[in-house]
């Protein structure tokens, strides 16, 4: 068997698979995963990777999961899905902004196949979306922040102007403002979800220029252990609770629990009720969780934020409420409006106050 | 002394610091490439150097110790592309690339139980007066031993490779690998000792990632820094002079496109850094017109598998 037959052998037989001929009932349902970073980045990949091996747990032997890690945002993405998709896998779960396009084309030649694409907006029949509210832990954040700040300068380590990044700067910085109206914030891109050393040299480089708290947007622990270094620095666990950096620098932390959502479309896999949808969670579903508030935190600051959380996840306070204007000075929101998920989901300006210019 | 909003002190301090990685590795690659090998195993020998560096100090508290794991970790890795690619002639592109893989996978291996754990500080020199020297102190007597050791070993492998008669060898075998055969010199032995040269350079530039810049363990740190070095050498036309300009060079770029950013300057990211690549390609075709009727900057039996027959 040459290398062309055999490959059209394999995409036959793949194909037939995933057209759906009768499986047999003791065959398990196999679920797979692409990771933008290493599931040793102890932040993002890592929290998802924690959600994959709960329901591999949770399921037992009726689900086989696999997962790829370190695939770029970009060809190589539609290159591991589609390899994914050809060894069966039914349910498969993208877990970057930046696989969204690679994903739609994907989905489009395995109408059969299931795909989830975390953090996106682009839907299909065989294709939903999921994300988590990470601006409701952000204002947590910029509370923290503008009460704790002494030089009044937060630096802000994000990884691309998307949609959602911009929201998490606007929200730490209307809540940073709130507290204390002196507060700026400084922002830098380092346009990478996962580069240890330039995440510690944008850290650094924000702490030069005299911020004492950073945050960050990227998937590493680097800004933490530099923030550490410099010593008189505070940082958010980003993702994960990165507890190993408690109780400073790490006052706090946004982690991202994809567990019950995960759990929740595999059992719609194996009861045949999945459909195409898409899901949007935040404090009040569990799918954004406040990690542990450190001793660094004064207890009057502490017991703020967590007044803050617990109407976040009642839905009694909107992070994003009115009045807010746009950056240039135009009018955004009115006293008490507050925005609906669609304009949320496409947020690309900055609210007024901040300095910084949001590349385009 | 601050110029446009840019502190230019802080930006050269910082610069130095961030390109140390990439001025190790590509001068140890430098060196190799001179003995006509071509291993593009730079970026995994890196990330072994960066785990077991960091798997050593944290073990012993040393981080001195912690630099001689690195540099042993990445020649040892060496030591498999040599043995791989000199005595089973196997094909150095290949067997480069390999490597690399095999790098971060086995450095991912090993690397597990150090996930948040906080190496032991590398010291900065004592210098006492002298740091204190406004401007230049910051510049020149701020850093720590290692920032100094890799501009020595700039300054050692070009007198090494312009002034010695070992040196001559190294190039010799570089250049012509049967004529340097013929007069007696031993060239898989050369290229043995290049290669594993090269491999510490390298595993000890991860090291450095892994204990002073980031500095913790994180899988896939490098993050491509590996591939940056490579091209250095080429910027550099293989000449070590050239390499600490290339890697001060890149280094510079990033660490001033984040000062920049954090400055409040708007700049275009993605220009800058294309900027170092885009430099690489005009200096490999300005060099390529030069010497077109000349010698060639590269080693002449650069990346060819020498067997010698009896």
């Amino acid at each position: 068997m040459n290398r062309r037959t055999f490959l059209q052998t394999t995409a036959a037989t793949a194909v037939a698979a995933a057209a759906g001929l009768p499986a047999r009932a003791a065959d398990p349902l196999k679920v797979g995963f692409i990771y933008v970073g290493p599931i040793g980045d102890m932040g993002w990949s890592y929290q998802h990777d924690q959600a994959r091996q709960a329901i591999a747990k949770e399921f037992g032997d009726k689900i086989v999961t696999t997962y790829v890690e370190n695939v770029p945002e970009g060809p190589d993405a539609e290159r591991a899905l589609t390899q994914l998709a050809l060894e069966g896998n039914q349910l498969i779960f993208a877990t970057s902004f930046g696989f969204m396009d690679a994903t739609v084309n994907v989905a489009k030649k395995f109408p059969n196949v299931k795909f989830e694409h975390a953090t996106g907006y682009k839907r299909a029949d065989n294709l939903a979306t999921y994300d988590a509210r990470f601006y409701e832990g952000r204002a947590i954040q910029g509370t923290i922040a503008g009460r704790m700040t002494k030089s009044n300068k937060i630096g802000y380590i994000g990884s691309f102007p998307i949609p959602e990044v911009v929201q998490g700067i606007n929200s730490a910085f209307i809540h940073a403002k709130k507290v204390n109206p002196d507060v700026e914030i400084k922002v830098v891109w380092a346009y990478t979800w996962f580069d240890p050393a330039k995440e510690a040299d944008a850290a650094a480089a924000l702490i030069a220029e005299g911020c004492d708290v950073i945050m960050q947007h990227t998937d590493s622990t680097a800004p933490q252990a530099k923030a550490q270094e410099a010593g008189n620095v505070i940082t958010f666990g980003q993702a994960s609770d990165m507890a190993a950096f408690a109780p400073m620098p790490r006052v706090t932390s946004t982690i991202d629990n994809w567990e019950p959502y995960y759990k929740k479309r595999v059992a719609a896999m194996l009861d045949g009720s999945w459909t195409s949808e898409s899901t949007w969670g935040g404090i009040g579903t569990g799918m954004v969780k406040i990690g542990e508030i450190s001793s660094a935190v004064p207890a009057e600051v502490k017991a703020e934020v967590e007044a803050l959380e617990s109407k976040l996840a009642s839905g009694e306070y909107h992070p994003f409420t009115g009045p807010l204007n746009k950056q240039d000075g135009s009018a955004w929101l009115a006293a008490g409006e507050t925005p609906d998920d669609g304009t949320l989901a496409g947020m690309n300006f900055f609210v007024e106050g901040i300095k910084a210019e949001l590349p385009k | 002394m601050i110029l446009g909003g840019i502190d230019i002190v802080t930006l050269i301090a910082t610069l130095m610091a961030a390109s140390t990685p990439v001025l190790l590795a590509a001068t140890g690659e430098l060196v190799a490439e001179k003995s006509g090998v071509l291993n593009l195993g730079v970026e995994g020998m890196m990330i072994i150097g960066a785990v077991a560096g960091f798997a050593t100090a944290v073990g012993t508290g040393s981080p001195v110790l912690g630099f001689l794991g690195g540099a042993i970790a990445g020649a040892l890795l060496a030591t498999l592309f040599a043995v791989l690619t000199q005595v089973f002639l196997s094909n150095q592109t290949a067997t480069g690339l390999a490597l690399t893989m095999f790098g971060l996978g086995l450095s991912a291996l090993f690397g597990k139980g150090f996930e948040g754990v906080r190496p032991p500080a590398t010291g900065k020199v004592p210098f006492g007066p002298l740091s204190e020297i406004p401007g230049l102190g910051r510049i020149l007597f701020s850093h720590d031993w290692v920032v100094y050791l890799s501009l020595a070993l700039v300054v050692a492998v070009w007198a090494f490779l312009r002034f010695t008669r070992a040196g001559l060898i190294l190039r010799a075998v570089g250049e012509n690998a049967e004529a340097a055969h013929a007069l007696g010199y031993r060239v898989i032995a050369v290229r043995l000792m290049a290669l594993a040269f090269g491999g510490a350079l390298a595993g000890m530039g991860g090291a450095y990632l892994s204990l002073v810049r980031v500095p913790q363990w994180t899988e896939g740190m490098t993050a491509g820094a590996g591939w940056i070095a490579l091209a250095i050498v080429v910027f550099a036309s293989w000449r070590a002079g050239r390499v600490l300009i290339g890697a001060y060079l890149f280094g510079g770029i990033t660490a001033l496109q984040l000062q920049l950013q954090a400055a409040g300057y708007a700049i275009p990211v993605h220009l800058l850094s294309m900027a170092p690549y885009v430099l690489t390609i005009v200096v490999l075709v300005v060099l390529s017109a030069i010497h077109r009727r000349g010698v060639q900057a590269a080693p002449a039996a650069l990346g060819r598998s020498f067997h010698a027959s009896t």
